[in-house]
């Protein structure tokens, strides 16, 4: 694990979020907001479409690397600003990918920087996630 | 826990498996990192409830987010969960409001905290 620089991408990853995810996702967290299901809500509230759960794109775009660190290390700390919308499409919903790049090794703290794009345009703002890895 | 870890695209038998997490020194299967938002959200809801506070909850949109962690939230866990408005700006005729929920298990160890900045739109 000492091989690590910074700039180096440590990983990708890609999920198509459909309707079904968001009825599922709301299900699962309790938040039954029906701007994440209904589109006439949404467009009376003055929304380009129904949107995901932001807390379901931080939840998702922190996976890649859980995945990447297996048992290899802790996570100390995980934070994002929610700067655009996800619109969901009806039809064929939306891809969002992440890519982890290492941003700082402090100490003996990782920081990992999360780049989270959907429909092209970055969707999340400084996703930063600090992880702790065993020696 | 495992219907959330479903929900948010967690493969880790971790998240799954009773027995993948007892063999990796868990008690139980262990929650993915942003389901502490369960328990920081109930706490969210008793303040935006609440009569005498002036959030007018059809403003408000979720600025920021953050957690801090100690360890995973593992299944069985008895979590106490104490929320605090750290911080209340105005800033471009919006209001940022900053909740900061302290999560512990049942020996009063601390397990995460849970940050999240709250916007709410001017009327204007």
């Amino acid at each position: 694990m000492s091989d690590l620089v910074v700039g180096q991408e440590l990983i990708t990853g890609k999920v198509t979020l459909t309707r079904f995810c968001l009825v599922r996702y709301a299900g699962a967290s309790g938040d039954f907001n029906p701007i994440h299901y209904r589109d006439d809500v949404a467009a009376s509230v003055g929304l380009p479409g129904v949107l995901a759960h932001g807390m379901l794109t931080m939840g998702l775009a922190v996976q890649p690397v859980i995945d990447w660190m297996g048992d290899r290390g802790d996570l100390i700390e995980y934070g994002v600003r929610f700067t655009r919308p996800v619109v969901v499409d009806g039809n064929g919903g939306v891809t969002v990918t992440v890519t982890a790049k290492i941003g700082a090794i402090e100490d003996n703290i990782t920081r990992i920087d999360l780049t989270v794009s959907a429909a092209n345009q970055t969707v999340l703002g400084k996703a930063q996630v600090r992880v702790k890895l065993h020696q | 826990m495992r219907e959330f870890a479903r929900a948010v695209f967690a493969q880790s038998p971790l998240n799954h498996d009773p027995e993948a997490a007892i063999a990796a020194g868990y008690d139980d299967v262990v929650a993915p990192p942003t389901f502490a938002v369960v328990l920081q959200e109930a706490g969210l809801a008793l303040l935006l409830a609440a009569p005498d506070t002036g959030i007018d909850f059809s403003r408000i949109v979720h600025g920021e987010q953050k957690f801090t962690y100690t360890r995973p939230i593992v299944a069985g866990d008895e979590l106490t969960a104490i929320l605090t408005v750290t911080s209340i700006k105005s800033l471009g005729g919006n209001d940022m409001i900053t909740a900061e929920t302290s999560i512990s298990d049942s020996t009063g160890n601390h397990v995460v905290t849970a940050t999240s900045v709250l916007v709410m739109r001017g009327t204007e």
